[in-house]
């Protein structure tokens, strides 16, 4: 064990970050090569994200550890509770940039490409749309013929989608509240019907995307109708993924008997990040699918 | 005893692995002066093609590569860095906290920074050669650029986990580590100074990161953002960048500001006058910068209301700003005033500042900027902004705070050679750029008409000056790192704060228990 400084524990000297940040270059490098079409670039991908995830296992394993072992006084705790907010707000301001795009051209550029009669005096704005050379919207869920395109419907998966994770953020705070009355039979059960939620939220939406490309041809091309839809709910499907992977951490440490009703922020941690996604889909629900 | 080989760990591993705050504050920093070093000479590559009207020395591709990456390496890979590693540095030390309140993420804030940097540099190399687009990256040249504008793009987003982490960590070290007694309002203003800028970056630098993504997926993925016949539209890029953008100017300066705050007092031997107004004149800049962004764009044919509304919204930064120009000069009045080096730079960072800051007025106006846009005025505007704000505010950083780092005090001769011939190389170089952009000499152009020549010239000669003087600030660091005079703990006679209570140079650990503040 370490310094313990006024009680506020100082970690040692650590090997874990230098190395992330070689399998994030790896990985970054491995990417930029694969794009450009360079044999080399998927393996280099590969390589960088096993050091990544390796390095992920044994800096969180790391931290679990020491949490563990009680070398965690209440003021860094705070630390941690601090540290999770602000990163969560970044996150917020990401999605802040595609959602700010979306406002932008459904208020201003495709209003403004309609009205001018230049280059394109037939344009019509209307969104959905592809934009005056893509393909051309049909109705939602119907099936398109040549040279169009079906936008994604709001009324199917995307609300049993919406009911889905509205309701999984209120088992997970059955989860809390049975961890804050040390219930750990409640508390292991809610956390796994909460990951069981998650994970049937991604599997309808990987039925959603299949079905957008290959039967509605509502693909990453489809103007900017399609790179809004795909941009906006791709990166809120992978906050969903790593959302789902914490919670079966956190199941995974809570069935060891891990948390203490009085001190569990690993827990807390993983229940704002699973609201956050929460939030962002009632953003996506209403401004992507519904309206 | 094995804890203090623990604690020193020897070699490269102790830079690798550290954990310790000074250890990172002292990798930023050298890290930072490495790039500007880079950078500069980049910038003499500008300087030397623009000597003579016509195209002599490089192509003027390669040229606008230098004018892009020069900029992203003094913006992401000098100044932010450097004021980071400040942060790092001196944060704990002014608030009486024994270190950063997550010290692994603190290392790995850091070792971000070099491989961001390296896939910068490769790209220069790469078929098609680097980014060539100008440091905004506006679409649709970025987007039919070749691969180096797919390393510059990672870059960013590897620079951005940086700093993101960074800030976290930094607003996390002053809201819980702060010593008993240490309320927020008797905080150092560079402490404040800092934790406002740290709110900026976690705001701003996620919505970068999501416009080069959508610049990547637009490149590689088929989508079309920035691409009218999708849709889209190229001046979205641009409100989205700007958003990100203009609070970055503020990014780079607000440090700046907190360290002239420590300084001036200092060597007036007064407290700071206006505290308090300093302290809400900084949150009234960092909220302002959110709601201005699109004056960078008035000639980009937005309706007439946003162009009032920008331009009235930018001119209200005026105001606190004023503010703070105002307390500095306030502060002076009247003090037992002497002029050691830290106080030559405070004093010129005021100066040259402040006349980058009235350039910025006068392009806050919406008909004089659409003469203005996009010419050298802007270069000079912005050069005496960053160069005369930041990068000055950082030499009196580092003169005020090297006895302390070092435990030597470094040679005022030399520091004041530095402070003259700097001082000269850059209103030398700048100056001038305001006469040939007022009379229409455009920015990021290899070539120009012959009447700008002897403007041009100019600007050269004081581009090479002021490059070449900073070889006396390294050679100073260096003298001060290996010897010297002893510095005292409290170094400056008129110094207050907590970082002068521990010894020159600071011990490896400091305020292990927390001191009393009262």
């Amino acid at each position: 064990m370490s310094t313990a400084n006024g009680g506020y524990y100082l970690p040692e000297p650590s090997p874990w970050p230098v190395i992330m940040s070689s399998g994030v270059f790896i990985t970054a490098l491995g990417f930029i090569l694969q794009m450009n079409g360079y044999a080399p670039g998927p393996w280099l991908m590969l390589a960088g994200v096993v050091i990544i995830v390796y390095i992920m296992f044994r800096w969180f394993g790391q931290v679990i550890g020491e949490s563990e072992a009680g070398v965690y006084n209440e003021q860094v705790d705070m630390s941690f509770r601090l540290g999770m907010g602000w990163f969560i707000f970044s996150e917020i301001m990401f999605f802040a940039a595609f959602f700010g795009a979306l406002f932008y051209v459904r208020v201003f550029s495709v209003e403004w490409i309609g009205a001018t009669d230049m280059l394109w005096p037939d344009f019509v704005a209307h969104w959905p749309t592809a934009g005056p050379e893509g393909l051309k919207a049909i109705a939602a869920d119907t099936e398109p013929g040549p040279g169009q395109f079906s936008p994604m419907g709001a009324w199917g998966i995307p609300a049993i989608n919406t009911a889905i994770l509205l309701t999984s953020g209120a088992t997970v705070t059955a989860a809390h509240w049975a961890l804050k009355k040390d219930d750990r039979g409640s508390l292991v059960f809610w956390l796994a019907i909460t990951s069981l939620l998650g994970v049937v939220f991604l599997s309808l939406q990987a039925y959603e995307y299949a079905h957008a490309w290959t039967e509605l041809d509502l693909t990453m091309s489809a103007g900017v109708y399609g790179a809004t839809f795909y941009l906006l709910t791709g990166f809120h499907g992978f906050h969903v993924t790593m959302g789902t992977i914490m919670l079966i951490v956190i199941l995974i440490r809570s069935m060891k008997g891990h948390f203490k009703p009085d001190q569990h922020f690993g827990f807390e941690g993983v229940a704002w990040y699973w609201h956050f996604v929460d939030v962002v889909w009632l953003g996506l629900f209403v401004f992507v699918y519904w309206l | 005893m094995s804890e203090a080989a623990h604690h020193h760990p020897t070699g490269l591993s102790r830079w690798l692995f550290t954990t310790n705050h000074k250890d990172i504050g002292t990798m930023y920093l050298v890290f930072a002066f490495m790039m500007a070093i880079i950078g500069g000479l980049m910038s003499l590559v500008i300087r030397a093609e623009l000597f003579e009207p016509g195209l002599q020395l490089v192509d003027p591709n390669f040229f606008n590569q230098m004018t892009t990456v020069h900029a992203l390496v003094m913006v992401f890979g000098f100044v932010m860095p450097a004021f980071v590693g400040l942060a790092n540095w001196m944060i704990p030390l002014m608030i009486g906290a024994p270190d950063m309140a997550l010290p692994r993420m603190n290392n790995w804030s850091f070792w971000l920074l070099p491989p961001a940097a390296t896939l910068l540099i490769i790209s220069l190399f790469v078929p098609g050669g680097g980014p060539a687009a100008g440091w905004t990256l506006y679409p649709p040249l970025s987007i039919q650029g070749g691969m180096g504008m797919d390393f510059t793009i990672l870059t960013v987003h590897m620079l951005g986990i940086s700093s993101i982490l960074g800030s976290i960590n930094i607003i996390a070290t002053i809201l819980n580590m702060r010593a008993p007694g240490m309320a927020l309002m008797k905080m150092p203003l560079f402490v404040w100074t800092w934790l406002i800028t740290a709110f900026l970056l976690l705001a701003a630098i996620p919505v970068f990161a999501g416009a080069v993504t959508m610049l990547l997926t637009d490149r590689h993925f088929g989508t079309q953002f920035f691409d009218a016949a999708g849709g889209g539209d190229p001046v979205l890029f641009q409100h989205i960048f700007w958003f990100f953008g203009h609070p970055e100017v503020y990014i780079l300066v607000l440090p700046a500001f907190g360290v002239i705050s420590q300084v001036i007092p200092t060597f007036a031997r007064k407290p700071l006058f206006g505290y308090s107004s300093m302290v809400f004149a900084t949150a009234a800049i960092a909220f302002l910068s959110f709601i201005v962004w699109a004056h960078h764009m008035y000639t980009v044919g937005m309706p007439v209301a946003g162009e009032l509304f920008f331009m009235y919204a930018t001119m209200l930064i005026a105001v606190p700003t004023g503010v703070k120009v105002f307390n500095w000069v306030a502060t002076m009045w009247r003090g037992s005033m002497t002029f050691e080096a830290p106080m030559l730079f405070a004093i010129a960072t005021v100066f040259t500042f402040t006349m980058g800051g009235v350039t910025g007025l006068m392009l806050a106006l919406t008909p004089v900027d659409f003469q203005y846009h996009d010419t050298y005025f802007v270069v000079a505007h912005f050069h005496y902004v960053i160069v005369g704000g930041s990068v000055l505010g950082l030499f009196t950083a580092v003169y005020y705070w090297l006895p302390k780092w070092t435990g030597h005090m470094y040679s005022e001769v030399v520091g004041k050679w530095h402070f003259w011939l700097t001082m000269i190389g850059i209103n030398l170089t700048f100056f001038p750029q305001h006469f040939s952009g007022l009379a229409g000499m455009p920015r990021r152009i290899p070539d120009y008409a012959l009447q700008f020549a002897e403007f041009n010239m100019w600007s050269t000669y004081g581009a090479f000056l002021a490059v070449f003087s900073q070889l006396i600030f390294f050679y100073l660091v260096w003298k001060t790192v290996k010897g010297g005079e002893k510095a005292t703990d409290q170094v400056w006679e008129g110094a207050e704060g907590l970082e002068w209570t521990v010894p020159s140079p600071a011990p490896y650990h400091t305020f292990e228990t927390p001191p009393k503040v009262s």
